[in-house]
C-alpha cells in the first residue's frame, strides 16, 4: 500500500512540477518553490509566478537506503536541496550519478524523469530531477 | 483564568504490541490514568486523542468516539488531534485550553500510535506524510532523509563531529535501562552507534528513534477539582504553547534552527512566569541525535553550534546542570509518534513526584517538554510545576 492513487492530484500540479514554476514575493524578495499566491515567509499576496533557472548547486543531501513503499526497489538513491542560480531552494532527487560521488557544492542541471508509480493500476508520476553538469571543456 | 492540574498519569510499555490493537492500547493507558487520579471515569467531560497515522496504518479514524466507546463513556466530548509527531503535545495543549477556559473541569489527554501493524516501508510512507506530499514525499524523501539534510548542514556550518552528536543515543539508552516502560533496556556504546547501518546518510540506525507502539494518558483537572483529591504532590500544567513554522525545509531561511521551538518557548515561559534558568528537568524531542542537540540550542540552554558540549560535559545527566531525557528519550524510551508528547509529560510528572527510582533527579520543581511535529513544522511546549 502506498498513498491513495489519484490522476487529478498529479495533473493539477503539472505546471509547477514539469516547468519548475516558483514564486517571487514583490514585498520581501523571497523566491520559493512551488508557486503559490501567498509568500510563505512574510504573508504578502504581492507574489508573481516565475520560471526558475534549471541549473544550481547541491546545498545538502542524503542517500535514502530504507525508502517509502512507493520507492521500493529504487534505493539507494540521492535526495537533495538544490540552490538554483537565482537563490531558490528546491527539493529533488539527484540522478545519473553514483551516490558516493555526490558532494555539497556540486553543480547540477534539471532533467525530466520518472519519480514514482501509483501501484500496479495507477499512473506513473514524473517531475524534475537534477544531474551533475557535464563540463565539456574538461573532456 | 483558573489553573490546570495533572492529577493522573497512565501509560503502556512502549513495545511491538502484536497482541494489542490501537483501541486496546489507548483504553489501557486511559484507565491507568483515571485510576492514578483516583476519580470516577464518569467525571471525565472531554477526551483529546493525539495520533498521527491511524487512518493510514490501521484504516481507522474517529479515534475520539472509538475511545469513548471502549471506555464505556458514550456521550462525552471526544476528538482526535493531529499535528504529525507533535500530536501528543497538541492533545495536551487542547486539554489545557479546555480546562483553562473553564468550560470543562476534568478531561483526558491521550496519545496513541501503533507503527508495527504495517511493514517498515509503509510506516516510512506514513511518516513522510508530515511533509508536503506533492513536492517532498513525491521526490522520494523519507522522514529520516529530511533530518539527514539538517544533520549534514549542521556539521558543515558549525564544524561539529558526528561522534559528538551521536552521544545523544548513548545518553538515552543509559536512562532507559531503568525505565520499565521503555522500549529498550540495553545500554549502547558510542562505537555501537557509529558502526550501525546507514539509514539515510549521515544518519545511522542507532541514531534514530525506533518504530514502536504505545499509549500514554493524563487526567487534567481544574484547580478546584484537583484540590478535592487526596494527593501528596500536585502537578500544575503551568504553561502550554503551540507554534508552527513553514512546513517545508526548503522554504525556510535557516535549516539549523527550528523557529517554532523559539516561538513556543517564549509563549510557554510567559504563561508559566519562568525563564530558562528556572527549568530543573527537560524532555527534548530527539527523534534523531542531531535534533536533540539543536533543540538544546533553540530552547536557550546552549549557543548555536554548541549544544553537543552539554552532552559531552555530562550536563544532561540526572545530577547535571539540566537533566534531560532522564527516562530514555525518544531513542530508547521510544517514539510511538502521536503518543510521544504525552509520554514526555508522563516522565516529567514521574520525576516531580519523586517516583523515578534509579533515574530520580534531586528534587525537581519545574519541567519542560518539547514535542516536535515534522522537522519543526509544529512544536508543542508544555511546562509542569510541582505544587505541594
Amino acid at each position: 500500500m502506498a498513498y491513495v492513487r489519484s490522476v487529478p492530484r498529479a495533473w493539477r500540479e503539472r505546471q509547477n512540477k514539469y516547468r519548475l514554476i516558483g514564486g517571487t514575493c514583490k514585498d520581501c524578495g523571497k523566491t520559493f518553490y512551488p508557486y503559490r499566491g501567498i509568500c510563505p515567509v512574510c504573508g504578502s499576496s504581492n507574489v508573481e509566478a516565475k520560471k526558475l533557472p534549471e541549473t544550481g548547486t547541491i546545498e545538502t543531501f542524503s542517500v535514502v537506503r530504507t525508502p517509502p513503499t512507493e520507492f521500493t526497489g529504487q534505493a539507494p538513491y540521492v535526495v537533495a536541496l538544490v540552490r538554483l542560480d537565482d537563490g531558490t531552494l528546491v527539493p529533488a532527487q539527484i540522478t545519473d550519478v553514483e551516490p558516493e560521488e555526490v558532494q555539497v557544492g556540486m553543480r547540477v542541471e534539471a532533467v525530466f524523469r520518472r519519480y514514482r508509480e501509483q501501484g500496479e493500476k495507477g499512473i506513473i508520476e514524473y517531475g524534475i530531477k537534477f544531474r551533475p553538469v557535464v563540463n565539456l571543456e574538461s573532456k | 483564568m483558573g489553573k490546570a492540574y495533572i492529577v493522573g498519569i497512565g501509560a503502556t510499555k512502549i513495545d511491538e504490541h502484536w497482541e494489542k490493537g490501537i483501541r486496546d492500547l489507548m483504553t489501557e493507558a486511559s484507565l491507568r490514568a483515571i485510576q492514578d487520579a483516583g476519580i470516577s471515569k464518569k467525571e471525565i467531560q472531554g477526551i483529546f486523542v493525539g495520533n498521527m497515522s491511524s487512518g493510514y496504518l490501521q484504516g481507522q479514524e474517529h479515534l475520539g468516539s472509538l475511545l469513548a466507546t471502549w471506555l464505556g463513556l458514550p456521550g462525552v466530548a471526544a476528538n482526535k488531534v493531529e499535528a504529525a509527531c507533535a500530536s501528543g503535545g497538541a492533545a495536551v495543549h487542547a486539554a489545557y485550553l479546555a480546562v483553562k477556559s473553564g468550560l470543562y473541569d476534568c478531561v483526558l489527554a491521550v496519545g496513541v500510535e501503533k507503527l508495527t501493524d504495517a511493514p517498515t516501508s509503509d510506516a516510512t510512507s506514513a511518516l513522510i506524510m508530515a511533509e508536503d506530499q506533492e513536492y517532498v514525499a513525491f521526490a522520494g524523501f523519507s522522514f529520516v532523509a529530511l533530518n539527514a539534510l539538517v544533520y549534514r548542514e549542521y556539521m558543515r556550518r558549525f564544524g561539529v563531529r558526528q561522534e559528538d552528536i551521536a552521544l545523544f543515543a548513548v545518553h538515552d539508552h543509559k536512562y532507559a535501562a531503568n525505565n520499565p516502560l521503555a522500549q529498550y533496556n540495553k545500554p549502547l556504546s558510542l562505537e555501537d552507534v557509529l558502526k550501525s547501518p546507514l539509514v539515510a546518510d549521515p544518519i545511522r540506525l542507532l541514531e534514530s528513534a525506533p518504530l514502536g507502539d504505545g499509549s500514554a494518558a493524563l487526567v487534567i483537572c481544574s484547580e478546584e477539582k484537583a484540590r478535592r483529591l487526596n494527593k501528596d504532590v500536585f502537578v500544575e500544567l503551568a504553561g502550554s504553547a503551540l507554534a508552527t513554522d513553514i512546513l517545508s525545509l526548503h522554504d525556510r531561511p535557516d535549516l539549523t534552527t527550528l523557529s517554532a521551538t523559539v516561538k513556543a518557548r517564549s509563549m510557554a515561559f510567559k504563561q508559566a512566569g519562568i525563564d530558562v534558568n528556572d527549568i530543573d528537568i527537560l524532555e527534548v524531542h530527539d527523534a534523531f541525535t542531531v535534533l536533540g542537540v539543536i533543540h538544546l540550542e533553540d530552547l536557550g540552554f546552549a549557543k548555536k553550534g554548541e549544544g553537543w558540549k552539554l552532552l559531552k560535559e555530562g550536563q544532561l545527566e540526572k545530577d547535571g546542570k539540566i537533566p534531560t531525557n532522564t527516562m530514555g528519550g525518544l531513542k530508547a524510551r521510544g517514539h510511538p509518534v502521536g503518543a510521544t508528547g504525552v509520554y514526555q509529560i508522563y516522565d516529567l510528572v514521574t520525576q516531580l513526584r519523586g517516583d523515578a527510582g534509579a533515574n530520580q533527579v534531586p528534587d525537581p520543581e519545574i519541567g519542560l517538554a518539547q514535542n516536535v511535529g515534522g522537522v519543526g513544522g509544529t512544536v508543542a511546549i508544555n511546562v509542569v510545576r510541582r505544587v505541594r
